[in-house]
């Protein structure tokens, strides 16, 4: 056995001594991120969010409601019935960062999107109570009194392909135009759609003149958990020897 | 090295640190402790044999238990369907109206369509179906879009006016003030016709003009004295039962710029069995017909 004093007494081993521990530490956290892309699903149908999404979850995330709802829906049974499917890494991997979350306080909204019409998100933001009287959320009218900035929500695309999102050059210019677009009614979306699937236009926050913090909020929460499409979901499991693999 | 001292209370050799005259006596760890220590190492070490640990160029150990949380999932799901096939099965094979004439997969729909309709209705039509807000109440025999469960199914199904479901419920009121459909005074003249036919205290001559406004604009969808078409999703405007409105001032807002519902789509996001019994739970709450 190693006598302490041995490392206590002499500097060339007791830094041999560290090198050796933090090496063992770093690798442990670092090794497994060359190999991570094993762990993400194939599936298709994850799309980066849309201008007025990212800065609804901008809004989300500045607000604070990561403290209470977490976005990942766990591999159990009765989260699953409740929720809907469980989380998969894949429709993750645009989140910079991620909202799993670890806090329920209020329930899980990995899969809130299209679960209540717009009138009801608008409504409950500006006052829960109203609609779930047992409550205890706080309100969020404000939000419905303060206009996005369509101008500055190019930038945050930009950054976040710096990071690996694939927002095209397009996505980027078109960025504005396409935020005042998804939450003005009548407005010409395909484009957006074209961009952006599954995205929910229209009057998000009840008020068709203006394009406010709820809007992005709302379309926000509107899309969350709807892009991949589980009915054609095949999960890979392991101690299968004839695994399919993940469909399309 | 500096040469070995002893406490001379206890005899046991110190580290020679000292602090204010306070020396570190050098003890070694309780052999408990460390018989713990080890034991924990090897606990540790044996779990990445047995479970999925270890990273590889390619991949991962897998361990020897093959353990995968979402296998245990599935084993999970799969043990609880078995245990309701003998129910699922016939909700499967049958329709809604059979369903209900069943008694014990009534029972059995009655309690699961409203563990369904607490998690996922409640929130707008309010627990027992009572409404609140906009959300219509579905314990009465007010029915929008009709109150038999046929018609209660395809609303759940496909929702009403839902983005997402080309089969979804679809009703569009004009916006005969703000598209300038009718002129100001008309809008007016209608307000009071309405105000009348569900018994409102209205200007009789305004009224008068209002009812030819109602029969060439409103009576297709709302019938000729306003008694409503479910085909239509048109609601009845003489039951005093509504939706947005119910003074005059909302009236006219709502012939000038209506404001429409909406209600989720819920095919693909509750199964099939799931939705046949929520059916049967929301003509159980007092309204179905």
């Amino acid at each position: 056995m190693i006598k302490h004093e041995r490392f206590e007494t002499n500097s060339i081993v007791l830094l041999v001594g560290i090198l050796l521990t933090v090496a063992i530490g770093g690798l442990v956290e670092i090794v497994p991120l060359f190999t991570i892309g094993e762990t993400i699903e194939k599936v298709e149908g994850v799309r980066p969010l849309s201008p007025l999404e990212l800065a609804g979850r901008n809004i989300y995330i500045a607000e604070g409601c990561y403290n209470c709802h977490s976005q990942q829906v766990r591999p159990f049974r009765d989260e699953v019935e409740r929720y809907g499917h469980y989380n998969l890494a894949a429709e993750s991997i645009y989140d910079h960062p991620f909202q799993w979350g670890s806090k329920r306080t209020g329930p899980d909204l990995a899969r809130v999107g299209g679960k209540y019409s717009n009138d009801w998100q608008a409504a409950h933001l500006i006052d829960p109570r109203s609609v779930v009287p047992e409550s205890i959320m706080p309100t969020y009218p404000h939000l419905a009194r303060q206009d996005v900035e369509p101008a500055e929500i190019g930038a945050d695309l930009h950054a976040l392909s710096i990071v690996g999102v694939p927002y095209s050059e397009e996505m980027i210019a078109e960025a504005a135009a396409d935020m005042v677009a998804q939450a003005t009614p009548d407005a010409d979306t395909e484009a957006l759609l074209r961009r952006y699937p599954k995205a929910a236009i229209g009057d998000l926050d009840g008020d068709p003149t203006r394009v406010t913090k709820m809007d992005a909020l709302v379309a926000y929460l509107q899309s969350l958990g709807r892009m991949v499409d589980f009915t054609t979901y095949r999960p890979e499991l392991a101690g299968e020897a004839t695994t399919e693999g993940s469909q399309p | 090295m500096a040469e070995v001292e002893r406490d001379l209370a206890t005899g046991v050799q110190t580290t020679g640190h000292e602090w204010d005259g306070i020396k570190e006596l050098n003890n070694p760890l309780p052999r408990w402790w460390l018989l713990v220590f080890y034991a924990c190492v090897i606990y540790g070490l044996a779990y990445t044999v047995f479970y999925p640990a270890w990273p590889s160029l390619s991949g991962y150990t897998k361990g020897v238990l093959g353990y995968n949380s979402h296998a245990d999932y599935y084993t999970e799901v799969a043990g609880a369907a078995e245990a309701k096939k003998q129910f699922t099965d016939r909700i499967a094979a049958i329709g809604v109206a059979e369903i209900a004439q069943d008694p014990q997969l009534l029972e059995f729909s009655l309690a699961g369509g409203q563990a369904v309709f607490n998690e996922n209705c409640a929130q707008c039509h309010g627990v027992g179906g009572q409404g609140q807000r906009f959300y219509p109440v579905l314990a009465d025999d007010n029915w929008i879009w009709g109150g038999k469960l046929a018609d209660i199914e395809q609303t759940v199904r496909h929702g009403i006016r839902h983005q997402d479901d080309p089969d979804t419920r679809q009703a569009q009121m004009l916006r005969f003030g703000a598209d300038e459909i009718l002129d100001k005074a008309q809008v007016t003249d209608v307000t009071e016709y309405v105000v009348g036919l569900s018994g409102g205290d209205a200007d009789a001559v305004a009224a008068e003009r209002g009812a030819k406004v109602f029969a060439e604009n409103c009576a297709a969808c709302h019938g000729a004295g306003g008694a409503g078409n479910q085909e239509l999703g048109a609601p009845s405007l003489v039951n005093k039962i509504w939706q947005f409105t119910g003074d005059r001032a909302s009236f006219a807002a709502q012939i000038n710029s209506p404001r429409h519902g909406v209600m989720p789509a819920w095919q693909g996001r509750l199964s099939d069995d799931l939705i046949k019994m929520v059916t049967v739970y929301v003509h159980s709450l007092g309204g179905g017909q």
